[in-house]
This record gives structure tokens, C-alpha cells and sequence, in this order.
């Protein structure tokens, strides 16, 4: 097992370098699901996917089966999907209704509020032992909705969500509230499960903000499958950022995004050039958005990662994916796609059919991302290969941290994203405190300079 | 197209027998040598030839599996063409984009080709249209195996049914509604970059 010590020599984040291990190591990867996995804010779903009392949907929390769910009164929970007797998954369907959970290995009973309500022959075999409340469903020590996003932690001494969010809020955002500005308002379409062989590292970091991976979509930019490609338009999006000033943000807690803002002249870009309904709809969204945000409405969302495996899509396309863990060199991944509940048919129409083709194993896009993942994780596990660590040395330095989106900002591509994520990483490796996990300014400066 | 049918009904439709004619077995052994004439320009790589084989209003479509309750299966089990999410929904558009993508020699997902062989069996006619004499519209089932193996130790296996709806054209027939249900729940394959 690697000492603390031994972290700061895998990262070196001054330096540039970090090491092939931490993405193949069998022990490090053990001790990232007790180190990151147990401790940090992790997506677990979405409120639209259970709308009503006694609605579930069984989710992930790193290697973890969880529960999702509505219980009678309403309220959301998250537990762990294993019997508190012998570890049976109480629940092995995807989503449904229902008031209790039954095991099926000895038909232990829970509520949906997790409560152990039914134990076979409870007089005769546990009377007087067996305490009920003490063996409810293990449930997630915080969680929060945001925004319809349902986030929790197992570590009960984790700050409330919005503090773990700190500046990245904004950016998430984004990607969670109305096309026209409202707040929130989204709901989940579908969602995407796969297993990919690739280290969780990979995508995580991808979406952080890597815009410098562009070259291996060129395939896609080539044909064109963007909102405009069938009317001719090349590229695997509509550009609407054309004439805005890109920004690569890493912020303290491990965080990190890639956003742009719109010039002051802050014009809609036609869009949707073969369908006038949808150019008129997303034009009014533009319109609304900037006459209810002002200056606001110039930040438009890219990508970003919420440390440590929650990544976003905020426009084109628009969702929420989660990395999790299966092995160090196996990763589950899994994409919530989102729209605004209350679009149009032919804006829901329209968007789910450019999330089909560019998201996910079956999409154009992704596709060639997951080929590099895997091959990269490949081509990492060997002795000698380990020897020779990642270079992350790229825009070292050049970003500011004055600007009033806060975090460091750099105005040009950057892997100043990726040091401030495995420098986070390292502090949770190390054990540190939640002070030193949301990352004080100061200390983070002198560390990554 | 003339048909009306959605997937569930097709399904439940599937132990409707036609009477086993000659009439039926000529136009079964026509309808297999289609599938295996379409086997071959995929696994010999002929993506344009293949896109031919596909009518200009040809809905594809491969739902997502779901783990569902007793009962739920018809209902819920599979996502539903029209809505939501899937693996794919897809028209000619969206395939001959697919297509394109692969040939523009940097779909590195495919490049270098992967050697992938379909195998289709258990071909069967649930309907033809008018008649088994003089169809011009046929609802076929089948069975696939799509063996995949991609640079060196990539291997995937793909197993699942298929329920098409082929159209009698001028040069032969054509694919004008393809269902495939993979047997699969989460995806055990880093990516879809074949075609089904
Ligand atoms: S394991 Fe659940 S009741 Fe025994
Ligand atoms: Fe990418």
C-alpha cells in the first residue's frame, strides 16, 4: 500500500507529472473507493425519476448498489442496496413502485422510508434481540436535491452540497435550469449504462475541461451531426460560442470547468437551420434567457466535472454522467439526459435524437473517446510503462486568480484543470480534512504554482 | 408505410403461425438469402451498399433492456421507439451519417476496421401483405449473432432477436423497419459502432 508520502511523489502537480499508477494500481484503486468514494459528493439521480410516493430507482455510489427512492410521505432517500441480515440486493429492479422492499433471500421487509418493518417468525427467533430501527437499510449520511439533481455523501462530516460546490455552482447550473433562464425545471429522458475497460480517471478528466482532445473528433467534424447538419452544416454541434471568450476554470475543491462567455453584443447564433419551429423556440429561450439573467446570460456552460465523478454536458448535448468504479481498469458509466420538462414535443423531439448520436457507446462522438480511454489505460499497465508518468504540463502558470468567476481561470487550453483535480484527489488520498479537501486558496496557489 | 403495427403488438403477435405453404418456404428461403446477402456487406465492410438495402423512410431501432417486475415486461421492459432514450432510433439520415463517419478513415472507434461476422437464424414469417402469394410487405423475426473483435484482444459477442418489417421494391427487397433487441440490460461493450 502506498504511504502518504508516497502521493505527493505520484502527483506532482509543481512539476507536471504524475504517475501511470494511480490509474492501473489494484491498491490505490481499493483505496480510492474508501478514501474519494466514501467521503466526497456523488450524483446519484434525478427527482423526475421517481415523481411519486413509493417510487424507486436503483442507482450507484462508486462500486455500490443504492436505492433511490420516494417514500410515503414524499421525502427522497438513498440506502445501500443490501439486506442488514445476509446482504441480499433487497432491490434488483431498475426503477418501479412500491411500499416495501422484500428480500428475497429470507423475505426481511423494509419500508420505503428504509425502515426493517417485516421479519419472519420475529417472535419466536429474534424476540427481545432483533432491534428493528438499529437494522433499517444503511442510508447515505447527507444528501441533497439541487435543482432536481439528487446528490449524496456517506461521510457525515461533509459540508452541505452547496459548499462542496463552491464557485463551480454557476456552471452546473447551467446545465440544470431552464434553456429560457428559469431555475431548475429539468427532467430526465433516458439514461445510458455501459461498461467501458478504462480507468474512472479518464472520463472524468475528459470532461474537466481536456478541449485539447479535439483532434479525435474530427471524424464527426468532418461529416456533421450537429442541431444544423442536415441542412449542411459541418461540425458535431451548432457553434453558438463562436464569438465568445473561452474560459478553463479549476476551482479549489477539486472542480473544474470549461465555460464560455458571450461577447457584451451578446446575439443569438441561428441555429436549427432545416426547422423553423425549433429556430423559433430556442431563439425566445435565448431572448428570455438574457432578459432574465442580464449580464449572467453571457456565461454559457461547456463541460465540467464535479469532483470526483460527476461530469456535465450543459448545452449541446445536455446531461449528467457519472464515472463510476468498477475495477482500476473498468468503469461503468452512466448518462442521465435532460431537457426542460415543460419544452415543446418537437424541441424534446428533436434534442433526444442528437443525444442518441452523439452520446454514449452508440454515439458518434463519444464513441472515439471511449477508444482512447481504453487503449490509454491499455498501454498504461505495463512495468515499464509505469515508470514513465502522465506529462500534465501544459499551460503551466498561465491562468489568473483575481478573476471574478473565481477559482484559477485560464483564457487558453489548459491542464491546469487536471492539476487541480489530482492535487484534490492526493489531499483525499492523504485523509485529509474537509477544510483541506475544499482547498483554502492560499495553500492551493502555492501548491500547483 | 402501410403498416400500423407498433413493436409490443408485433411481439405478442410472434406465435400467430402463417400456414406453412410452399408458397411460404420459397418466399422464407428468399427472405434468408436477403439477410445473409445483407451479412455479407457488412462483415466485408460495404457500408453504401448496405444503406441501399435500406427503404428512404426505414426506422431502426434498438431499445434499451430494463430490469423490470413480473408482468412489467410487455409494458415497460424495453425502452419504446418514438420516445426517450435508446440505444438507437435512428432514420437513413442518422445510418448514412454512420456510414460516413466510418469512412472518413478517422472514426477511431473503427479505424482500423474492426472483423466482425453476423450470423441471423431462426428466420421466420409472422406476416405477409396481401398474401403469402403475392406479398409485397412481410413481417420477419430472427435471431443474430455479431461477433466482434477489434485491433487485438477486444472481443464482444452480441446476441439477440430482430423483428423487421421488409418492403418488396423495383430492385428486390428492403429493410423499412428494423427492432433489434439486444440480450442485454447495462451495455457490456464499450461502444455500438456496428450496424444490426
Ligand atoms: S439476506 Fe435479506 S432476509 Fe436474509
Ligand atoms: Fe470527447
Amino acid at each position: 500500500m502506498p504511504l502518504r508520502n508516497d502521493f505527493d511523489q505520484l502527483v506532482d502537480v509543481k512539476g507536471g507529472f504524475i504517475s501511470r499508477e494511480i490509474f492501473v494500481d489494484a491498491d490505490i484503486y481499493r483505496q480510492e473507493l474508501d478514501k474519494v468514494f466514501t467521503r466526497a459528493w456523488l450524483l446519484v439521480g434525478h427527482e423526475s425519476l421517481v415523481p411519486n410516493p413509493g417510487d424507486f430507482y436503483t442507482s450507484r455510489m462508486g462500486e455500490e448498489s443504492v436505492i433511490l427512492c420516494r417514500d410515503k410521505k414524499g421525502e427522497i432517500h438513498v440506502f445501500l442496496n443490501s439486506c442488514r441480515h445476509r446482504g441480499m440486493k433487497v432491490c434488483r429492479y431498475e426503477q418501479g413502485n412500491t411500499s416495501l422492499f422484500t428480500c428475497p433471500y429470507h423475505s426481511w421487509t423494509y419500508t420505503t422510508d428504509g425502515k426493517l418493518q417485516g421479519v419472519p417468525l420475529h417472535r419466536t427467533l429474534y424476540d427481545g434481540v432483533l432491534d428493528r430501527e438499529a437494522n433499517s437499510l444503511v442510508s447515505v449520511a447527507k444528501l441533497c436535491n439541487y435543482k432536481g439533481s439528487i446528490w449524496a455523501t456517506w461521510d457525515k462530516d461533509a459540508p452541505d452540497f452547496l459548499t462542496y460546490l463552491g464557485d463551480a455552482k454557476i456552471h452546473l447550473d447551467q446545465a440544470l435550469d431552464c434553456r429560457d433562464g428559469r431555475e431548475g425545471g429539468s427532467e430526465v429522458i433516458g439514461v445510458h449504462k455501459w461498461v467501458f475497460p478504462a480507468n474512472w480517471k479518464f472520463a472524468a478528466e475528459n470532461f474537466l475541461g481536456d478541449t485539447y482532445h479535439n483532434p479525435s473528433h474530427r471524424s464527426v467534424d468532418l461529416i456533421g451531426i450537429g442541431p444544423s447538419a442536415a441542412a449542411g452544416k459541418k461540425g458535431r454541434r451548432d457553434d453558438e460560442l463562436e464569438k465568445a471568450e473561452h474560459v478553463w476554470i479549476s476551482f479549489p475543491a477539486g472542480h473544474g470547468v470549461h465555460s464560455a462567455i458571450q461577447p457584451e453584443a451578446n446575439e443569438y447564433t441561428e441555429s436549427f437551420l432545416d426547422n423553423p419551429i425549433l429556430e423559433k423556440y430556442f431563439r425566445h429561450c435565448f431572448e428570455e434567457r438574457k432578459r432574465r439573467l442580464g449580464e449572467g446570460a453571457r456565461l454559457l456552460p461547456f463541460v465540467g466535472t464535479i469532483f470526483p465523478n460527476t461530469s456535465y454536458h450543459g448545452r449541446q448535448p445536455r446531461g449528467l454522467c457519472a464515472w463510476h468504479p468498477h475495477s482500476p481498469t473498468s468503469t461503468e458509466g452512466w448518462r442521465f439526459f435532460l431537457v426542460d420538462k415543460d419544452a415543446p414535443k418537437e424541441a424534446k423531439e428533436y434534442l433526444r435524437r442528437y443525444y442518441m448520436r452523439y452520446s454514449g457507446p452508440a454515439g458518434m462522438t463519444e464513441q472515439d473517446d471511449m477508444e482512447n480511454w481504453l487503449y490509454a489505460t491499455a498501454a498504461s499497465t505495463g512495468t515499464v510503462a509505469r515508470r514513465y508518468p502522465f506529462n500534465y504540463q501544459q499551460s503551466m502558470g498561465a491562468y489568473v486568480t483575481d478573476h471574478p468567476l473565481g477559482g484559477d481561470v485560464s483564457k487558453q487550453v489548459t491542464e491546469q484543470i487536471a492539476r487541480g483535480f489530482y492535487r484534490r484527489w492526493t489531499t483525499y488520498m492523504q485523509g485529509g480534512d474537509w477544510h483541506e479537501l475544499l482547498g483554502s486558496p492560499a495553500g492551493n496557489r502555492q501548491a500547483a504554482e | 408505410m402501410t403498416t400500423t403495427v407498433g413493436d409490443q403488438d408485433r411481439q405478442s403477435a410472434t406465435n400467430a403461425a402463417i400456414e406453412r405453404s410452399a408458397a411460404y418456404y420459397r418466399l422464407k428461403a428468399d427472405v434468408e438469402d436477403f439477410y445473409y446477402h445483407e451479412a455479407d456487406l457488412l462483415d466485408d465492410r460495404r457500408f453504401r451498399d448496405w444503406l441501399e438495402l435500406l427503404t428512404e423512410d426505414v426506422s431502426y431501432f434498438m431499445p434499451i433492456r430494463r430490469n423490470v417486475k413480473f408482468g412489467q415486461q410487455v409494458a415497460r421492459e424495453n425502452t419504446k421507439r418514438g420516445e426517450g432514450i435508446s440505444w438507437f432510433d435512428e432514420d437513413k439520415w442518422t445510418l448514412t451519417k454512420r456510414v460516413e463517419q466510418i469512412l472518413t478513415g478517422v472514426h477511431y472507434a473503427e479505424e482500423p476496421l474492426s472483423r466482425i461476422t453476423h450470423m441471423v437464424s431462426n428466420v421466420q414469417i409472422k406476416e405477409a401483405r396481401p398474401d403469402i402469394g403475392t406479398a409485397r410487405e412481410l413481417d420477419v423475426t430472427s435471431r443474430f449473432l455479431v461477433y466482434q473483435n477489434r485491433v487485438e484482444y477486444e472481443t464482444y459477442i452480441f446476441v439477440g432477436r430482430r423483428n423487421d418489417t421488409l418492403r418488396l421494391t423495383d430492385t428486390g427487397w428492403k429493410i423499412a423497419r428494423r427492432e433489434i433487441l439486444l440480450e442485454q440490460n447495462i451495455l457490456l461493450a464499450k461502444n455500438l459502432t456496428t450496424f444490426f
